[in-house]
């Protein structure tokens, strides 16, 4: 499980902590009511407050505060009954009032932490730092016009929640994992899509390199990394530099970094002595933000089943390994669809339908578990198809392939192909006669003693029937005849 | 002052309802004074258009049968720090050059929904950032009275600041009755050197919506008139809890004009003895007395309190103000409206450019001073340290208030003084504010009303503070002190009851 990195003298540590910056699912902005849709034209999701008009004036979105509360919940995380917006100044086009409205001092939620499901199956516990609320900024886009800059004021005022772990990574794919653990439980909340592509979730990332048992050195903060696999490139590069820095004798400076995926490093964007200083302040605008316990309370009994309970359920009541069972959790729909073709049945051969050959056709199709060809009611009786010995194993592949293909219901599909398992022995003892007499050289060799030569009966006498004959009648009708 | 522009909100109320004249001709009358009276700079826009056609309007509604409150058809000044919908807005200042909001703010929505009748946007300090008038972008303004006495005649006087044009236009009868802002005595400190009534209402009891922002933990909308009943009258109709504004207060609005009629008897006024300074001019402290005595006469109880922070007030204003202004202007910064000053170098560079030009000399002060104190390694000794003063000054009231139902003081340390004087010494302008500072640091409500003149023959005010969200009792005790004193002088030339 320890990542350590070799160096040129001894093995070093990565450690590194994410700021991820979650979009709030809303209609409306934080503190504006204008609308937040993604995509729409340039400056046509903006309110006057949201432009910074003299005079306009900041409300609270209810909404976005019990999303907040909900998703600090999730996190097994303190909540603050008492939390203070600030504002966070500093110049910038995009940036329309030269404030930006945050929490900082005294945010809404506290300690919490996120579990990550380990390959071998077990757990690890990433500390939650805290969540906050703040209000995006606009965009300046720099490439629409050769002499001008232009901005883009539709995300300016959108609500986010920045959700800050401690610094308990300590390598790419406790980060990845990390990652993807807190979009997988933001979706189960419903309180972020999690879409990185569009920027509805994007990550800071804090790495420093140490010697084992030793103090934290000196952190970097890669900005604004928008996927997965950047996070995890760029922990690898960075946590490289630092060491390839501190092996060459030198000194790590605390600054922020962009990282370049197309050329695979880390630059320096400005350095500590160069940091703003945003000169925060409590928003005398708004008042704090006070939450009555009963408050907290009712968002809680609004809680689903989040994925780590769901996943202990599984393990409990369907005998799955913790490694199938955090799989099938990662997200609501595709738990949703195992449960739905387990109910009934071996939940093993259920899990391992769902896992091996509906995930890979979902891979192979680029297709998603909600636009599944195949439906879990379908699957579920394919399974009851195999249970009853209609299908054998071999042939339930096949007509799972047509299922994919066509979207059928799997009984349809055996008695439209004929792909229905022969069960008759005679028709099968037929069918070996047949071969047997074929291949008469062959059975003179397997009655000498040549045992091996059984494999190739089977497959003949399979592949005479097209596949349908019963293997374990084959098998036993074979051996008996075979015997003579 | 003519037979119309005299006349007070109840007098015009009652002309309106008895038809002895029509809004119209109230519009237009004072529409004609405010032309006569151009030399003393107190509008910026005058909107004759708007004014006649919602008079109009009003005599509409009243032949009708429709008429809707007392302050229908009546003429009102906005100060222009309120955002009106497609009148040029400015905030006295360059850097708002060009804006024309297309949105009005609640308090001159709620008017004109009253059926007021908007005469023009009044003149002011820069940002409201001032106590003199001296800042305006749009040059001075003059202050209607003028000392007594030979070689005093040629020296213009300053109205006040920062609401200075609402007071003059008041005082000098251009208008019935204004709204202004108070900070930190940019109502009341105004109303005392232009000898009419100016109050703020407890914070969080109008709307700052649409207002352009100076200090937002502070900023308060309220009425200047030449009575307390009418600033009692157009303080009910701009008052009320707004979503809009977080900050506003979800209370009910009293009836403030019941208050009035309610005698003084029994009520205690507390006399903060720390408000005795050094070197306060000796009419203003004989005219404290006189305040006592007069509402002893009333039959009010006069006791001594104590407020023992109040010598911290202003420092604590003075860093509290700018602190918040220096983020609340950050916004002002060329891209989106107003002046934009480019030459064609880097964004930083028309940053520096457009705010260097856009903003006054007190203004730059102002921000570099809150940009100061709210910044790293500044912040706990400045401006953290002012927000645990201002809780201690609170208190101070509050404990003074279980012993008393009002405070009585001086409005400012001094009559309207010269243009062009104090310039020179920020802190010497900012003692304007000395008395007035602690109740808009409280948030609490305070009224000045004119109560006598000093040796020049120019107007001081009286100042009364109560209790947050008290206005009725604050009004109470104003409209006897009122009584008592029986001020009703008027500047010279623009005088006399009709």
């Amino acid at each position: 499980m320890s990542y350590l990195v070799k160096g040129e003298r001894g093995d070093w540590e990565a450690v590194v902590g994410l700021e991820v910056h979650a979009q709030i699912v809303s209609n409306a902005k934080l503190f504006s009511g204008a609308a937040t849709q993604f995509g729409a034209a340039p400056n046509t999701q903006v309110s006057l407050v949201d432009a910074a008009m003299p005079g306009m004036l900041p409300v609270l979105n209810g909404h976005c505060v019990a999303q907040a509360v909900r998703t600090g919940l999730g996190l097994k995380a303190k909540i603050n009954t008492r939390s203070v917006f600030e504002r966070k100044n500093y110049f910038y086009p995009d940036l329309p009032h030269g404030y930006q409205i945050s929490q900082y001092s005294q945010p809404i939620v506290g300690e919490g932490a996120v579990l990550l499901d380990m390959a071998d199956g077990s757990t690890r516990t990433i500390g939650i730092e805290r969540l906050h609320m703040e209000q995006d900024a606009g965009k300046s886009l720099h490439d629409q016009d050769p002499g001008r800059t232009l901005i883009d004021l539709n995300r300016a005022g959108v609500a986010l929640m920045e959700i800050v772990s401690k610094p308990d990574i300590r390598s790419p794919e406790e980060a990845g994992l990390y990652l993807r653990k807190l979009r997988s439980i933001l979706r189960y909340l419903g309180t972020c899509d999690g879409n990185m592509e569009e920027g509805s979730m994007r990550a800071d990332v804090n790495v420093s390199v140490r010697k084992a048992g030793e103090a934290f050195r000196t952190r970097c903060e890669i900005k604004n990394v928008n996927s997965v696999r950047f996070v995890m490139q760029s922990i690898e590069v960075e946590a490289r530099r630092q060491i390839e820095v501190y092996e060459s004798g030198g000194t790590v400076d605390q600054e922020t970094r962009l990282f370049d995926p197309g050329r695979g490093e880390t630059r320096s964007m400005r350095s500590k002595e160069h940091a703003h200083d945003y000169r925060y302040f409590p928003d005398p605008d708004l008042l704090p933000l006070k939450l009555k316990p009963d408050y907290v309370a009712r968002i809680k009994d609004t809680l689903p089943e989040l994925p780590d309970e769901k996943k202990d359920r599984f393990v409990r009541d369907y005998g799955l390994s913790p490694y199938d069972a955090g799989v099938l959790v990662v997200d609501r729909a595709s738990a949703d669809f195992f449960e739905t073709v387990a109910k009934g049945r071996d939940s093993k051969l259920a899990a391992n339908w769902v896992m091996g050959d509906l995930f890979g056709a979902l891979n192979s199709t680029g297709k998603t578990i909600e636009t599944s060809p195949v439906s879990a009611k379908h699957l579920g009786e394919l399974i009851d198809l195999i249970a009853d010995g209609t299908l054998s194993g071999r042939l339930a592949k096949d007509v799972f392939a047509l299922m994919v293909g066509e979207g059928k219901a799997p009984s349809l599909l055996v008695d439209e192909k004929g792909l229905k398992q022969v069960t008759d022995t005679g028709a099968i003892e037929a069918v070996i006669d047949q071969v047997m007499g074929a291949n008469a050289d062959k059975v003179a060799e397997y009655r000498s003693g040549k045992d091996k030569l059984f494999g190739f009966f089977v497959g003949q006498v399979m592949k005479a029937s097209q596949g349908k004959a019963n293997p374990g009648l084959v098998n036993d009708l074979l051996k008996s005849k075979l015997a003579g | 002052m003519t037979a119309l522009t005299g006349l007070s909100i109840a007098a015009v109320r009652d002309g309106l309802a008895e038809r002895d004249f029509t809004a119209l001709e109230l519009a237009r009358e004072h529409l004609r004074s405010i032309e006569k009276a151009r030399h003393l700079n107190a509008f910026i826009t005058e909107t004759p258009e708007i004014a006649l056609a919602r008079a109009k309007e009003s005599d509409a509604r009243r032949a009708k049968g429709k008429a809707l409150g007392p302050m229908d058809g009546v003429p009102i000044a906005i100060k222009d720090l309120f955002c009106t919908a497609s009148v040029p807005t400015t905030a006295g200042s360059h850097i708002l050059d060009g804006f024309t909001p297309t949105y009005e703010s609640t308090v001159t929505a709620k008017l004109k929904a009253a059926g007021a009748v908007m005469l023009g946007k009044t003149n002011m300090d820069e940002f409201a950032m001032g106590s003199s008038n001296m800042t305006s972008y749009h040059g001075p303004v003059k202050n209607p009275w003028r000392p007594e006495g030979r070689e005093k005649r040629d020296k213009d006087l300053v109205p006040g600041g920062s609401s200075g044009g609402s007071a003059a236009a008041v005082a000098a009868g251009l208008a019935p009755a204004a709204i202004g802002t108070d900070t930190g005595g940019s109502i009341r400190q105004p109303a005392s050197f232009c000898g009419i009534v100016g109050m703020k209402p407890t914070y969080g009891r109008c709307s700052r919506w649409g207002i352009v922002a100076f200090a937002s933990s502070l900023d308060q909308a309220g009425p200047f008139a030449r009575s307390v009943e009418d600033t009692a009258i157009l303080l009910a109709a701009m008052a009320g809890h707004d979503p809009k504004d977080s900050t506003s207060a979800p209370v009910a609005v009293p009836d403030f004009r019941a208050a009035l009629k309610k005698s003084a008897k029994g009520l205690k006024v507390g006399i903060p003895k720390e408000y005795t300074m050094d070197g306060m001019p000796a009419a203003i402290d004989a005219l404290w007395k006189r305040g006592v005595a007069w509402m002893q006469a009333q039959g009010a109880e006069c006791r001594e309190v104590s407020l023992p922070h109040t010598a911290y007030a202003l420092p604590t204003y003075y860093i509290v103000a700018p602190a918040e202004a220096s983020s609340n202007l950050a916004r002002y910064d060329g891209v989106r409206f107003g002046l934009r000053v480019d030459e064609g170098g880097t964004l930083d560079e028309m940053y520096a450019a457009t705010r260097g030009e856009g903003f006054g000399a007190e203004v730059r002060r102002r921000v570099l001073i809150g940009t100061y104190v709210l910044s790293a390694g500044y912040y706990d000794a400045y401006y953290l340290k002012a927000q645990k003063v201002r809780a201690l000054i609170a208190e101070d009231f509050r404990k003074a208030f279980e012993a008393v139902d009002v405070l009585l003081t001086p409005t400012a340390p001094s009559a309207a003084f010269a243009i062009g004087d104090k310039m020179d010494d920020p802190v010497a302008m900012y003692l304007n504010d000395v008395f007035t500072v602690p109740a808009s640091l409280a948030g609490l409500p305070a009224i000045s009303l004119p109560a006598g003149l000093d040796a020049d023959g120019l107007p001081l005010g009286l100042h009364l503070i109560a209790k947050p969200f008290d206005e009725e009792t604050l009004f109470r005790a104003a409209a006897a002190l009122e009584e008592a004193c029986s001020f009703d002088a008027h500047p010279p030339g623009f005088g006399g009851s009709p």
